[in-house]
């Protein structure tokens, strides 16, 4: 992508990128690796648009792959519109869509520059963290559905899926109080430290004139009191709350120190003694702030709690008595109906066919990837993606009882304990906190009372309440984790919620899907053993296999077609569905399928055909009643799978556990070494329950898988990552979402989570230090006001740097990026 | 007298950022970044994007 723009390759399409396999589609001097690339080109360029190239070079998204363009009927019907905007009068639509393919600085000015495409958007505005696009239409010059297939054309397709009915952006605005909270924290400890100033160079105040010290101390109570009242006070509820539910947490020391700072002050300046801690209260309740604006951070774009809704349309095409077809949005869909889908259409509820044969591809249910064929009367599960030739259905059941949904309503899925039990280190330290340091206080303050009196005893208490006040232990956590969270994305592990890390880092198992995790979906090789085949015969296999819509022929079909380049159409040709193909040619007769196919069409009796040591898919290949050889299909091995399982296989118990059949038992049994941790065949429900077995034998698991039919398993196991190609293209509920690329550096997270939490500790420790110190000068009665102004802002500070450099001294020497 | 006038300025400040967050300007952090690097080739071009309208 970063070559020189000026390069007008022949190789490369200029608009996506991709190497272009046909020569033939170009335009002026620009090439293209297919038609609906150059369609989007002529778009832009017509409407003047073509500065989209200038941003980077090849920007484009390639279309050859996109899948067959959704239908967007659903999008006239006025109710799902209403259910999908954020707001609608008469004339004007407001409507926020996801668009997964939202990339680069190209496509925020193209979607920026809308109107152009269609005079009836009145203004657009990208999101590019939440690849969102906020859309004004005009409806009287055009309508959703145009915008939204305008939209597909040039690339961006939206995403609508059934889960975003009726869910309205409120999310933006959630941090925006917290962003309030910190601006007057910021604000009220700027001032006080100026006005406190004097105060600092002249520790006795003789210098500074009584009358001053009243009006400053006054105006820092009335700036200070905003701080408490507002900004401190989800400090003080969630202690309030903890407490009355008999339970410590760590705002609990910190809202006694809080209170005792601001209790103090108030003291000191009313009677006069001194000019309390203001400055020190505010700076407090910045930091805190600051560390929990890091901790919100979170990664917009990706969502960790996708279910089966969010997987299915917003709406099929349902036919109706007289055989129109019209959209219905799925929730409405009821037994019965008859619904038409097309090629790449996913199923949306267990349904009957009705065509005569369908082929329905379930990997996303079971893991097999090799699409099945239905015949009339079957019944086709939901989630069930069609390939091929469109067909027709009749439902028979509402979309929340389908097999895929219900596996949704396992008891994994209503089960939050995961996340509610997750608690930081710091609070389970905080109820003994809290206890020692009430106790040293209390004995400080007891020890005082009988050597100098009450008013020094009082000021000894409060001084050793407010430098405990535990603000650099509430920041490690945050900041440690934070910081690895940052370093984790920038090496393609994206996780949910920082406080997951610690279930990372007392993995004790680590469980494998196979499909589309160790292997690679696309990259499936294909090979050919038998006799050798002449260039002829290649080219009559591949016309032959073009004539088919099955998916062993198209996977022929895709491993020929780069090397033989012209094709001739066969003088007949015959298919038996789901058996194998006959062809023939003016020169020769091609058979190609099942070996109980082969011996029927042909003379070769069926013992003559070898039965394969290879298990997996094959086809066998007959030319002029001769028998040739076969084709056998394996799913390539992902890179470094061989050298990560070697490294993690001494340190983790690991299992391969699949829903695809035992074809490839054999290569996996070298990698794994025990065969006993190989289980095939296994469904969803036998998935999450060896996760669950696994768990009672107390092992702490991690669990790596793809598909839908991963999900009930990695919900059920400690940290859940599933693994993605496309970080924003589907993927099912779990902890963390990894890049296929990463997962070689699966054992390398694991080491540095277990790094962090050291880290933590040893930041724990550091704040610890600069408590004594500080308690060391409360307990003697020496806490001037200047102490607490340096030594606290200090504690925070080094706490926030300490992590900072760590978390990166550790990845660094884990050969993780620290850089982007 | 100084005093108050520093104090105001300050308030002034304070408010401004009140503004800037009510009106969306820290809801999205990444944007604005990108954006800025679109120039605006012809005067045609009337295209603002800026954020007035988030809000509705």
């Amino acid at each position: 992508m970063k070559e020189a723009k000026s390069t007008l390759s022949r190789d490369l399409c200029f608009h996506c990128g991709e190497l272009c396999k046909e020569p033939s589609i170009q335009l002026e001097d620009k090439y293209f690796c297919c038609t609906g690339c150059k369609t989007a080109y002529q778009i832009l360029d017509k409407s003047g648009l073509c500065s989209y190239y200038d941003l980077e070079s090849h920007p484009g998204v390639n279309l050859k792959s996109s899948k067959e363009r959704a239908r967007f009927d659903y999008l006239e019907d006025q109710e799902v519109i209403e259910r999908i905007s954020d707001f609608q009068n008469k004339t004007q639509l407001s409507v926020t869509l996801y668009i997964p393919n939202i990339h680069c600085t190209s496509c925020v000015w193209l979607l920026e520059n809308l109107q152009k495409l269609d005079e009836g958007v009145l203004q657009t505005t990208v999101n590019f963290m939440r690849r969102e696009l906020s859309l004004l239409i005009d409806t009287e010059d055009t309508s959703l559905r145009n915008v939204v297939e305008q939209l597909t054309t040039i690339g961006y397709e939206p995403e609508i899926r059934l889960d975003k009915l009726d869910a309205k952006t409120s999310k933006s605005h959630q941090n925006r109080s917290l962003w309030l909270k910190l601006g007057v924290a910021g604000f009220a400890f700027g001032n006080i430290m100026l006005f406190s100033f004097p105060d600092y160079l002249d520790l006795s105040g003789s210098g500074v004139g009584n009358n001053f010290q009243i009006f400053f101390g006054a105006l820092n109570i009335i700036l200070a009191l905003p701080v408490l009242l507002y900004s401190s006070i989800d400090y003080l509820k969630s202690a309030f709350a903890a407490l009355s539910q008999r339970g410590v947490n760590l705002d609990v020391p910190i809202s006694i120190g809080i209170v005792a700072l601001f209790s103090r002050s108030v003291y000191e300046i009313v009677t006069g003694i001194g000019t309390g801690y203001m400055d020190s209260f505010t700076g407090l309740i910045f930091f805190l702030l600051i560390g929990k604006l890091i901790q919100k951070k979170t990664f917009n774009r990706l969502s960790f709690d996708r279910d089966y809704r969010s997987y299915l349309p917003i709406a099929v095409n349902s036919i109706d008595s007289f055989g129109t077809e019209k959209s219905v949005s799925l929730d409405k869909l009821k037994p019965g109906f008859e619904i038409r889908l097309r090629n790449q259409e996913l199923v949306p509820c267990d349904s009957v066919l009705l065509s005569e044969k369908a082929f329905v591809d379930y990997s996303f249910i079971t893991g097999e990837s090799d699409p099945q064929q239905v015949n009339k009367g079957e019944t086709v599960f939901a989630g069930a993606r069609l390939t091929g030739t469109s067909a027709a259905l009749r439902t028979e059941e509402e979309v929340e009882n389908s097999y895929l949904t219900k596996l949704w309503n396992h008891e994994a899925f209503t089960n939050t304990d995961k996340e509610l039990k997750l608690t930081s280190f710091a609070d389970r330290i905080s109820p003994y906190f809290t206890v020692s340091v009430l106790g040293i206080s209390a004995l400080a303050g007891m020890y005082w009372l009988s050597a100098a009196g009450m008013e020094m005893a009082l000021s000894v208490f409060t001084a050793v309440l407010i430098i405990a006040c535990p603000c650099a232990l509430a920041l490690s956590t945050p900041f440690t984790l934070g910081s690895a969270l940052n370093i984790l994305s920038m090496n393609g592990l994206f996780v949910k919620n920082h406080l997951l890390l610690e279930n990372l880092s007392k993995a004790t198992s680590v469980v494998f899907d196979k499909t589309g995790t160790l292997t690679n979906r696309q990259d499936k090789k294909i090979e050919y053993k038998g006799d050798e085949l002449s260039e002829e015969q290649k080219r009559n296999i591949l016309s032959a296999c073009q004539q088919s819509i099955h998916p062993v022929s198209r996977r022929i079909v895709e491993s020929l077609i780069d090397e033989i380049k012209d094709t001739t159409q066969p003088d007949s040709f015959f298919e038996a569905s789901g058996k194998g193909i006959f062809a023939a040619f003016d020169n020769s007769m091609i058979c190609i399928g099942s070996r109980k196919f082969i011996s029927e069409q042909t003379n070769i009796s069926i013992s003559d055909i070898p039965i394969p040591e290879f298990d997996g898919t094959t086809a066998h290949l007959a030319i002029d009643g001769k028998y040739f050889g076969y084709f056998c299909f394996k799913a390539g091995l992902r890179d470094g799978i061989a050298s990560l399982l070697k490294s993690m296989k001494s340190k983790f118990q690991t299992f391969l556990i699949s829903g695809d059949n035992e074809s490839q038992r054999d290569e996996f049994a070298g990698l794994f070494g025990m065969q006993e941790s190989l289980l095939f065949n296994k469904s969803p429900e036998e998935k999450l329950e060896f996760i669950n077995q696994l768990q009672k034998d107390n092992q702490k698991i991690v669990m790596v898988g793809d598909g839908l039919n991963d999900a009930g398993a990695l919900k059920q196991s400690d940290f859940g990552i599933a693994l993605s190609d496309d970080i924003s293209s589907f993927s099912p509920a779990c902890d963390a979402i990894l890049e296929g690329d990463s997962l070689k550096k699966l054992s390398e997270f694991i080491s540095f989570s277990q790094a962090c939490m050291n880290i933590i500790i040893a930041s724990f420790v550091l704040s610890l230090l600069y408590n004594t110190i500080g308690l060391g000068f409360a307990i003697t009665g020496h806490l001037s006001p200047l102490v607490a102004a340096i030594l606290m802002p200090l504690s925070s500070v080094s706490v926030m740097v300490f992590t900072f450099l760590t978390t990166r001294y550790k990845a660094n020497k884990l050969d993780l990026a620290i850089w982007k | 007298m100084l005093i108050g006038f520093s104090l105001f300025v300050a308030i002034v400040f304070l408010l401004l950022f009140f503004w800037a967050v009510r009106s969306g300007q820290f809801d999205d952090q990444y944007t604005p970044s990108i954006r800025i690097l679109f120039d605006e080739k012809n005067s045609e071009q009337k295209q603002t994007t800026n954020n007035k309208n988030r809000d509705e």
